[in-house]
């Protein structure tokens, strides 16, 4: 940060242009993006990867929901790391992928937001949201050739249209709306095909969050770097709803209902078919 | 030709230009009350703002020329947000921002060909209300630690003193806003001394709170229906 000798506001503060904080940074202390750093030679240390994010649409608004788990090489770095937080009072992004750098990421992406909401005395349209995000992942590209890729994924509920959209993105800040739904990091695969199942139109918010948390509990049974939910510690996924009322986290009280609700009914369905095997291992379940 | 100038002599000129530029404008009045900190100005627009929000629990007002203070206050939530960034939302103050500020009016009126024709309120909301703190910043950088309720810009000491005379710590946001209202209202000095109050319609009032009871960002601009409520609360006193 360049200081003035009279401890005067820096010049950078008093020059009109731009409302935008990540610009402002560039060109007052570019040190501070996560993309503004100089990278060293050689390959990056194991560190902390986000998972599965899926988010749905639903009638007005928009579901989204992460897992709680965090790896790094086979080991589990955290077991309750959050990965989908409120971008602001009408949009929520989810992180996949490097968690360090997501983490600083979204940080900065809800300072953007909010610090535009400031300067301008409005907020900006989902779209102007959803284009900002694609920049700062641009910015990040250099980083996402070393290894430390962060994939997000947007959702808000959009004022104008008075629908709930979501956005995907690839590493190299390309954009792209989902209509439905729609899932990243590396349970994505197994999320996707339950969410295409699941899923139907003109779904509820309560009706969209279980698929939400379905879908997740599908992607942690097989990929084992997606933490399905643990009902020993009560930790649940985070999932917020995004409506014309504006971000909410669905409490752990209503998760707890929605996660028993899903697990008796696929206890019940495995117990009826481990019964019809039951001789090939053994004697079945009870 | 060069000539001499005393050094009190220019700072007494540039002085008088920036009050002679400030007492121009409307007044700002900022008033605590139970709930928070209160913030009133006379603006018939309702995009310029005199009163805006730069973070969590802190608020910024200005009178003055609006080129400069629209200046200050982009500054000021840049160092703000900047700030909260490095470090966290806990440790962004209205002392650190009244210092900035006060340092940069300074230096201005100082250095510069011509002082900031502005005055400033940065006011943070506390937890409790012993822990507001409501800072004034004249043209030249003082800096000034008022408490519970200020005027600025316009016939500021008239104004100060009927605001002086209707304030206590404990009014309601309707009693307070009552108050405010009254203050702005009251004729100027020129007019002859029983000149009736003028008449402000709440259409042209810029009203904002700062509410010690909600969760983060505690800023809030009144306006329209809402306004119109709480203007026409009953039961308060006039």
């Amino acid at each position: 940060m360049t200081e003035e000798p009279t401890g005067r506001l820096p010049r950078a503060f008093t020059t009109p242009g731009t409302s935008s904080f990540v610009d402002f940074l560039a060109s007052h202390s570019p040190a501070m993006l996560p993309g503004g750093r100089p990278l060293p030679h050689g390959d990056v240390p194991a560190s902390p990867r986000a998972t599965t994010i899926v988010a749905a649409t639903f009638d007005g608004g928009v579901v989204m929901a992460g897992d709680r788990r965090a790896t790094m090489g086979s080991m589990i770095a955290n077991r309750e790391i959050e990965k989908v937080f409120a971008a602001d009072e009408y949009s929520a992004v989810g992180i996949a992928g490097s968690a360090g750098i997501a983490l600083e990421l979204v940080r900065l992406f809800q300072l953007e937001l909010e610090h535009y909401e400031k300067i301008e005395g409005t907020l900006l349209s989902l779209d102007g949201k959803a284009n900002r995000l694609s920049t700062m992942i641009r910015g990040n590209l250099a980083l996402a050739m070393q290894g430390l890729a962060v994939v997000p994924l947007f959702a808000g509920y959009d004022l104008a249209a008075h629908v709930g959209r979501i956005f995907s993105y690839d590493v190299t800040g390309g954009r792209y709306e989902e209509l439905e739904h729609h899932s990243v990091g590396s349970g994505s695969v197994f999320a996707r095909g339950a969410l295409k199942k699941l899923w139907r139109p003109g779904l509820d918010a309560a009706a969209a969050v279980r698929v939400a948390v379905e879908s997740l509990v599908d992607a942690a049974d097989d990929d084992s770097a997606t933490g399905g939910p643990d009902t020993v510690r009560k930790i649940w996924p985070v999932v917020a709803t995004i409506g014309a009322t504006g971000f909410r986290r669905v409490p752990d009280a209503e998760l707890e209902e929605t996660v028993d609700a899903i697990l008796a009914s696929r206890t019940e369905q495995s117990r009826v078919a481990r019964a019809s095997h039951a001789p090939r291992h053994g004697g079945d379940l009870l | 030709m060069p000539f001499y100038v005393s050094p009190e002599q220019l700072m007494k000129d540039r002085a008088d230009y920036a009050r002679k530029g400030i007492a121009r404008g409307r007044s700002v009045v900022v008033a605590a009350y139970e709930g928070g900190i209160a913030f009133a100005t006379e603006n018939p627009s309702r995009a310029l703002h005199k009163i805006s929000e730069i973070y969590d629990r802190i608020a910024f007002a200005a009178v003055g020329k609006y080129n400069e203070f629209e200046n200050l206050r982009v500054a000021g939530v840049r160092y703000a947000d900047l700030r909260g960034f490095s470090y966290d939302r806990a440790d962004v103050n209205a002392r650190g921002l009244a210092n900035a500020y006060a340092q940069t009016l300074g230096t201005v009126f100082t250095t510069e060909s011509k002082p900031l024709e502005v005055e400033l309120i940065v006011a943070e909301v506390g937890r409790t209300a012993a822990q507001d703190q409501i800072y004034r910043l004249s043209y030249d950088g003082s800096v000034a630690d008022e408490h519970g309720a200020v005027v600025i810009g316009g016939q500021s000491e008239q104004l100060g003193e009927v605001l002086g005379d209707g304030w206590r710590p404990d009014l309601s946001l309707a009693e307070v806003l009552a108050l405010v209202r009254r203050v702005l209202a009251t004729p100027a000095t020129g007019d002859e001394a029983d000149a009736s109050p003028r008449e402000i319609s709440p259409a042209s009032l810029e009203v904002a709170i700062l509410d010690r009871d909600r969760p983060r960002r505690a800023f809030k601009r009144l306006a329209g229906p809402a306004l119109d409520e709480l203007l026409d609360a009953q039961g308060v006193q006039r």
